[in-house]
């Protein structure tokens, strides 16, 4: 990882030094080996502080929905996932595509420090990925961890490739796995009716309504959300732990339904950790079997499943009754 | 100073539940939070930090204030006000030192007059169990603020040992609370806590934030660090969430609104935020219109505004919760450390 680091680092710094570009979008070192946070870097100098880890999860595609706008070009470094959410921003005339300077950039999987703090492995210095394994330094020694059980959620099922490139810094292919993304939604649509309610009311009762999952979505990209403008009558802060006030979720996960594109930052920044990827992968799967196969956010133009026709549709009795054609 | 076995406990908190309400943390649906005790609860009182910080048992995330039923030109004002006191009276047990300190922070503001009287009759009616710390992590950073995890104070304050928990009652309550539970105690000594405490305090000395210097956070530096450059990017990748807020064990603002059914109006208060966007709009606008001043408002209240008005007393008590919880990595100490080792020019 140090190398495919040292490499981007070499491309930011070209780019800024030559002036093709304004300004760099990656990720900067925290206080911890595993707290960086998305930034921008206008300057070498401030590149001081460029880091790109095994902790780098966070997407940086609804970022550009400002800086695109900026003056001068900006400079993205794009995982595969964040590719995704990239070309549907652009799609939906979001992101000024013109502006913007693609770098697609290796991902092998990114780590969840609380999944590994939840190991009883705290106080973390470093880590070091090998194949399957994590081998995790500590003042206390080392541990060695199974990777699949400390990536993050979204990375646990992930085969994507990048989407959208103006060049790429891949040193390491990541080998395309035996992985099915739909397995969770499978086992809740096994459940009785009773039973899929009884979960996902436990796990909404848990929402505190802090809006991290709408705020980090990329397509949740309204100027002004209706749940924030008082004058919209249905803005809502309250949290009610009434089932209704919790349709939040799932009335959200039917708005970005069609244009989701299952990057899972919504389970990931989610500080009650609940699984809010499940609504919307139930959606995609409903999707690709009402209309066929559709992965939001391949191309960065083209007519979607959701907002288009044909005669060949489903009908609504089809989607009422939840089959597939 | 008293023990109770470990396996005596659910004993203890189904005795308690006889005549109180019983807050405590609780694991639910994969999250450890405060939660009413009922008999199967699956209790964590070895988790260190819940989710939510217990402050919203004393102001709840969202709370019912009046009523209003109209008829014709007639409003009847109905008040929803609680007296918890004689109603039923609560306990709320394993809050840790943090936490502890920032009911203080939140007392300050609520208790001062005018009286916020929804908050005082809950805080009057809870007798509060602390619990010290044995195990903090990298996050925590509550010594800064000169709190002691290893003795948190409280009505009673609790040492979880091997196959103990160690009881010591400071105050009325505590030893109303004591002689409720007589049965289930027995003498405990004194050894066990103290060495307990010398451990922790070991740990707690070298842990990574020990050192933050808050020394510039002072009134006199309000319009240096309010104008300091350094915002702009701290506040860069802020997604404008309120999770910081509504983890936070000190974070007091509230919004009150109208919602209206069909037999009348409902007011009520709810959590508000200073990260979004219709925070404090009045009818002439909001005075804060992007997210880098709404970013600086947060830090600026809890290290300089709140402490120039409570004799110095910080409004954060480094439990650490923004540290694991924000989205983006970004949080108070990256804050204190940016603004707080720039020297005076």
């Amino acid at each position: 990882m140090k190398d495919v680091e040292l490499k981007m680092l070499e491309r930011a710094k070209a780019l800024l030094e030559s002036g093709e570009v304004a300004r760099v979008i990656g990720w900067k070192k925290g206080d911890f080996c595993h707290d960086p946070s998305p930034a921008s870097f206008e300057s070498v100098e401030e590149l001081d502080s460029f880091v790109y880890d095994y902790f780098c999860g966070a997407n940086l595609s609804k970022y550009l929905i400002q800086m695109s706008k900026k003056e001068g070009k900006t400079a993205v470094f794009l995982k595969p996932c964040d590719s995704y959410s990239f070309n549907q921003l652009v799609k939906e005339h979001r992101i000024k595509r013109e502006n913007v300077y693609v770098i697609a950039v290796e991902c092998l999987g990114k780590l969840d420090i609380e999944k590994i703090k939840a190991k009883g492995v705290s106080f973390v210095t470093g880590v070091e990925v090998q194949d399957k394994e994590v081998k995790v330094t500590t003042p206390y020694g080392e541990e060695v961890l199974s990777k699949p059980d400390v990536v993050l959620t979204k990375c646990a099922t992930c085969n994507k490739t990048h989407q959208v490139k103006d060049e790429e810094i891949i040193l390491h292919e990541r080998p395309e796995r035996d992985v099915n993304r739909f397995e969770e939604v499978e086992k809740l649509e096994a459940m009785t009716e009773d039973e899929r309610f009884a979960y996902w009311r436990a796990q909404l009762s848990k929402c505190i309504r802090c809006n991290a999952c709408r705020n980090v979505c990329p397509a949740c990209s309204c100027v002004k959300c209706v749940f924030d403008n008082p004058a919209s009558g249905i803005a809502a802060k309250a949290n009610d732990d009434k089932f209704e006030e919790q349709l939040f979720h799932i009335i959200r996960a039917f708005h970005v339904a069609g244009r989701c594109t299952d990057c899972g930052e919504c389970s990931r920044v989610c500080p009650q950790n609940i699984p809010l990827h499940l609504l919307n992968r139930k959606f995609i799967k409903d999707i690709d079997g009402l209309y066929g196969e559709y992965q939001a956010g391949e191309t960065d133009e083209g007519k979607t499943p959701l907002t288009s026709y044909t005669e060949g549709d489903a009908e609504p009795n089809d989607v009422f009754k939840g089959e597939a054609k | 100073m008293l023990k109770i076995a470990k396996e005596r406990l659910n004993e203890l908190y189904a005795k308690i539940s006889e005549t109180m309400g019983l807050f405590i943390p609780v694991n639910y649906a994969g999250e450890v939070n405060y939660k009413v005790w009922k008999e199967g609860a699956e209790v964590s009182l070895e988790t260190l930090k819940t989710v939510k910080s217990p402050k919203n048992m004393f102001f709840p995330q969202t709370e019912n204030m009046m009523k209003f039923k109209t008829e014709g030109k007639n409003i009847e004002i109905i008040d929803v006000r609680k007296d918890y006191k004689e109603e039923k009276p609560f306990v709320l047990f394993g809050v840790k030192a943090c936490d502890y300190k920032a009911i203080e922070v939140l007392d300050k503001v609520f208790l001062a007059e005018p009286v916020d009287t929804y908050y005082q009759s809950r805080r009057e009616a809870t007798t509060i169990v602390t619990l010290a710390c044995s195990k903090p992590e990298e996050s925590c950073f509550c010594g800064v603020f000169g709190i002691d995890a290893t003795a948190p104070q409280g009505d009673v304050t609790t040492w979880l040992d091997g196959e103990y928990l160690y009881w010591q009652a400071n105050t009325e309550k505590g030893e109303a609370l004591t002689a409720l539970i007589t049965a289930l105690t027995e003498e405990g000594g004194e050894e066990t806590v103290a060495g307990q405490r010398e451990t922790t305090k070991a740990v707690l000395e070298n842990l990574p934030f020990a050192k933050l210097d808050l020394s510039r956070f002072t009134p006199e530096n309000l319009n240096d660090l309010f104008e300091a450059k350094e915002w702009e990017e701290m506040s860069e990748a802020c997604l404008g969430c309120g999770t910081c807020t509504f983890v936070c064990p000190t974070c007091q603002c509230f919004d009150i609104r109208d919602f209206k059914t069909n037999e009348g109006v409902i007011r009520y208060r709810c959590w508000d935020s200073c990260m979004y966007s219709d925070f404090t709009l009045m009818a002439h606008g909001n005075s804060r219109t992007t997210q880098m001043q709404r970013f600086r408002q947060r830090f600026m209240h809890k290290l300089v505004y709140y402490p120039s008005q409570n004799d110095g007393l910080y409004s954060c008590v480094g439990c650490g919760r923004c540290v694991n919880k924000c989205p983006q990595r970004l949080n108070i100490v990256k804050v204190v450390k940016t603004l707080g080792g720039k020297k005076d020019d």
